[in-house]
């Protein structure tokens, strides 16, 4: 019994304090910024977000994100978990959809990405279709007296292709974005 | 391109599954090897340190040192979360956990199925998520991988079952630690962060107060996978961006949790000198996966008919509880890959799955053996395979044979039970639950899907998965107990049963091969196999599945 102690002692040391300080360490001295959790900061310096966090916007003039149950509060993560068949979805569904056509009064509802209306799985999906990004220009274009072909011209470079050109789908990072539509 | 990005990814599980099966026969090979001369000297010092014998066992020591490492790591890890509020190394100032939910989590991380009924972000200290998560996600795997070697060392007729400890800790220094380390890096490289820092504060773009949850998470990512441990740093897990960034990650963390179960069977193949026998195990299970696969993909990509009906395109998929980066491609492969291996860990809500999406996952767990977790998976399927034996072998006529051991009694008893104790451990609770008020107010989606919520808890605790329709409200003193114990009567108790049935065989005399012999290398014996599985899971499970699934996508189609 004693030798099992010893035993699982040693290698709680090793598994776990060894090996995570280890990664910590090489990590904070290669990497240091991807470490942190990839912080964005502004003109002055201040912290405004990460690259890989989402966040709230509501003002017409920014590109919006997905539905958040949790409003992209990243100190926790989650949805809630609605199955295909729960009413409440349905519900929140159709007034998210109703919302955006108001909001966006020349689209039609056929025409609605299903990723801006349906909830994230983690509540703080950072990015947005290449549809749900061009659905929103004329919605921007008018709000900012920018013309359309900026604004998509702004999409395209700001297109995130799949890893390795395989793997996963393209996407617009929406806080990216919206600082680049601050900066224009 | 979705068929393309599935299709390589599996090329490249078959293709490393061959070197890593290579790699792991050497590493528990019972003589002295090349390896010795680079992992020895580390390994003497730990043997050292802790006062360790590295002689044979036999199987009843083996089945004892198993248990009593365990247990050990069951008590310390209990306690360590349960007065982690005033143990160091917490920066965010997270509280002590309460005793049941401490129970609950000490028996999902120490049964590899990391089942979390907490949070991660405001559940955990830093400390914790360290020595006892991380810790418990390599000892488990490694205590599987054991198990597993002793297995085929009694099956396969090897001069002796081996020593626990030995295997224990070569495990660790062979296989899990060095990949964990890489793995480990390359992730840091794609944004997971590995930091002790603090939840950063930040200020939005439109002016609000952001809260920012970081952590070591890449050391955890890493081994999450190669173990086939499952449980998630934030709450929901490889879905979060800061555990999963990027299409990439999201591959390299398939191919992790695939690669040891992926290469068993083939070393299996190795240690009975009959590659062919390897290839069987592999095919039959191979052949499970991609029917499952294929049932998700579709399913999801077809999307919500509930949707369609108000009037929301579904042609990119069922979007809800699924990320952009990911798309229907990788989340449904991403799904069925996680509860195949048995892993648990997600990169997409499986509550919010389609109904037929939603049963691939559920099937996968209730068979248990499509590949399984680290070391057990392939155990189950062998199980299967001497079940299927026994069958044929009284089909025919004949005393059932496999690999040149006769299958008698005492073996078919154990196995039996082996096999039964798993709907048994699901069905039976999930009924207790469906029938009372406990276990029913915990239901968040009403209707059929309420009866998958409550099956899927039980099925997830039983095969050692650890994912769940999350919708559940099960932190409460019912479901923490009972998950609690389902899990360790899953991993344990058919633990043991194997040793015991590899150290029965290993006595036994080989017998020779002659013409009457029931081959189990080739595509008949595959069939027959296969149908073993089927008939067993079809005829316990389809009940249950008619009522919870199929009778969700019947009603919304």
């Amino acid at each position: 019994m004693l030798k099992n102690i010893r035993l699982v002692f040693v290698l709680l040391v090793i598994c776990g304090l060894a090996y995570p300080l280890l990664l910590t360490g090489v990590s904070q001295v290669i990497m240091p910024a991807k470490a942190e959790g990839s912080l964005l900061e502004n003109k002055a310096g201040e912290k405004i977000g990460s690259r890989l966090i989402g966040q709230s916007f509501s003002d017409p003039g920014y590109f919006h994100g997905r539905v958040s149950s949790i409003n992209y509060d990243a100190a926790g993560s989650g949805t809630p978990n609605y199955s295909p068949s729960n009413k409440e979805m349905i519900e929140r569904t159709k007034s998210d959809m109703a919302k955006f056509l108001a909001e966006n009064p020349t689209v039609k509802k056929a025409e609605i990405p299903a990723d801006l209306v349906t909830n994230s799985g983690s509540g703080l999906d950072p990015n947005i279709s290449l549809q749900g990004a061009n659905i929103q220009v004329p919605r921007i274009a008018k709000e900012r007296g920018i013309s359309e072909e900026r604004l998509y011209d702004l999409i395209n470079t700001h297109k995130e292709g799949r890893s390795l050109g395989l793997f996963g789908e393209p996407r617009i990072n929406v806080l990216e974005i919206n600082i680049a539509l601050d900066d224009m | 391109m979705d068929f393309l990005q599935i299709s390589v990814v599996l090329v490249l599980v078959l293709v490393l599954a061959i070197p890593m099966a290579n790699y792991l026969t050497t590493v528990y090979s019972l003589e002295t090897t090349k390896q010795d001369r680079i992992f020895g000297p580390i390994e003497r010092i730990i043997y050292k340190l802790s006062g360790i014998q590295t002689s044979e066992m036999n199987w009843k020591k083996y089945a004892k040192a198993l248990l009593f490492s365990n247990l050990i790591m069951f008590i310390i890890s209990y306690l360590i979360i349960r007065f982690q509020g005033v143990l160091p190394g917490n920066p965010s100032n997270i509280a002590n956990m309460d005793p049941i939910l401490a129970f609950n989590t000490a028996a999902s991380f120490l049964t590899n199925t990391n089942l979390q009924h907490y949070s991660g972000e405001s559940g955990l200290s830093y400390l914790s998520q360290m020595t006892v998560i991380i810790f418990l996600m390599f000892t488990t795997p490694a205590t599987g991988l054991a198990l597993c070697i002793a297995f085929f060392r009694g099956v396969t007729g090897q001069k002796n079952i081996g020593n626990f400890y030995v295997d224990l800790v070569r495990s660790l220094t062979r296989v899990l630690l060095p990949l964990s380390i890489l793995i480990g890096l390359i992730l840091v490289s794609q944004g997971v962060p590995q930091t002790f820092s603090s939840t950063a504060a930040v200020t939005t773009v439109e002016g609000a107060a952001q809260n920012i949850a970081r952590g070591p998470v890449a050391a955890l990512e890493s081994i999450k996978h190669l173990g086939t441990n499952g449980g998630g740093f934030f709450g929901v897990n490889s879905a979060h961006p800061f555990e999963n960034p990027t299409g990439f990650t999201n591959i390299l963390e398939i191919l992790c949790m695939f690669l040891i179960p992926a290469a068993l069977p083939l070393t299996f193949g190795r240690m009975a000198k009959n590659k062919k026998q390897g290839w069987i195990l592999f095919c039959a299970m191979g052949s499970l996966f991609i029917v499952f696969l294929s049932v998700a993909y579709f399913s999801e990509l077809n999307g919500n008919p509930a949707l369609e009906k108000i009037g929301l395109s579904q042609e990119n998929g069922s979007m809800e509880g699924k990320e952009v980066r990911f798309g229907i491609a990788q989340s449904a492969l991403f799904t069925a890959v996680t509860t195949a291996v048995t892993t648990g860990t997600v990169n997409t809500m499986h509550d919010t799955l389609t109904p037929l999406g939603g049963l691939v996952p559920l099937a996968q767990m209730m068979l248990n053996c499509v590949f399984g977790g680290d070391g057990v998976g392939t155990v189950n399927i062998l199980m299967y395979t001497i079940m299927a034996v026994f069958i044929a072998g009284l089909m025919v006529g004949r005393t059932p044979e496999f690999l040149g051991k006769k299958i008698e009694a005492r073996e078919m008893k154990l196995i039996a039970i082996a096999i039964l104790l798993h709907p048994l451990i699901i069905l039976g609770p999930s009924a207790i639950a469906l029938a009372t008020e406990m276990g029913t107010s915990g239901i968040s989606n009403s209707g059929f899907h309420g009866i998958s919520q409550v099956v899927y808890e039980f099925t997830s605790s039983a095969a050692n998965n650890g994912s769940g329709f999350e919708g559940l409200g099960d932190n409460t003193p019912f479901w923490n107990i009972s998950t609690g114990l389902v899990m360790l009567f899953g991993r344990y108790f058919s633990m043991i049963a194997m040793i015991a049935v590899a150290g029965s065989l290993l006595t036994k005399k080989r017998v020779p091969e002659t013409i009457g012999t029931l081959k189990t290398d080739n595509s008949t014996f595959l069939v027959i196999l296969l149908a073993t599985v089927l008939i067993i899971g079809a005829l316990t499970f389809f009940p249950v599945l008619a009522l919870g699934p199929v009778a969700e996508w019947l009603t919304i189609r």
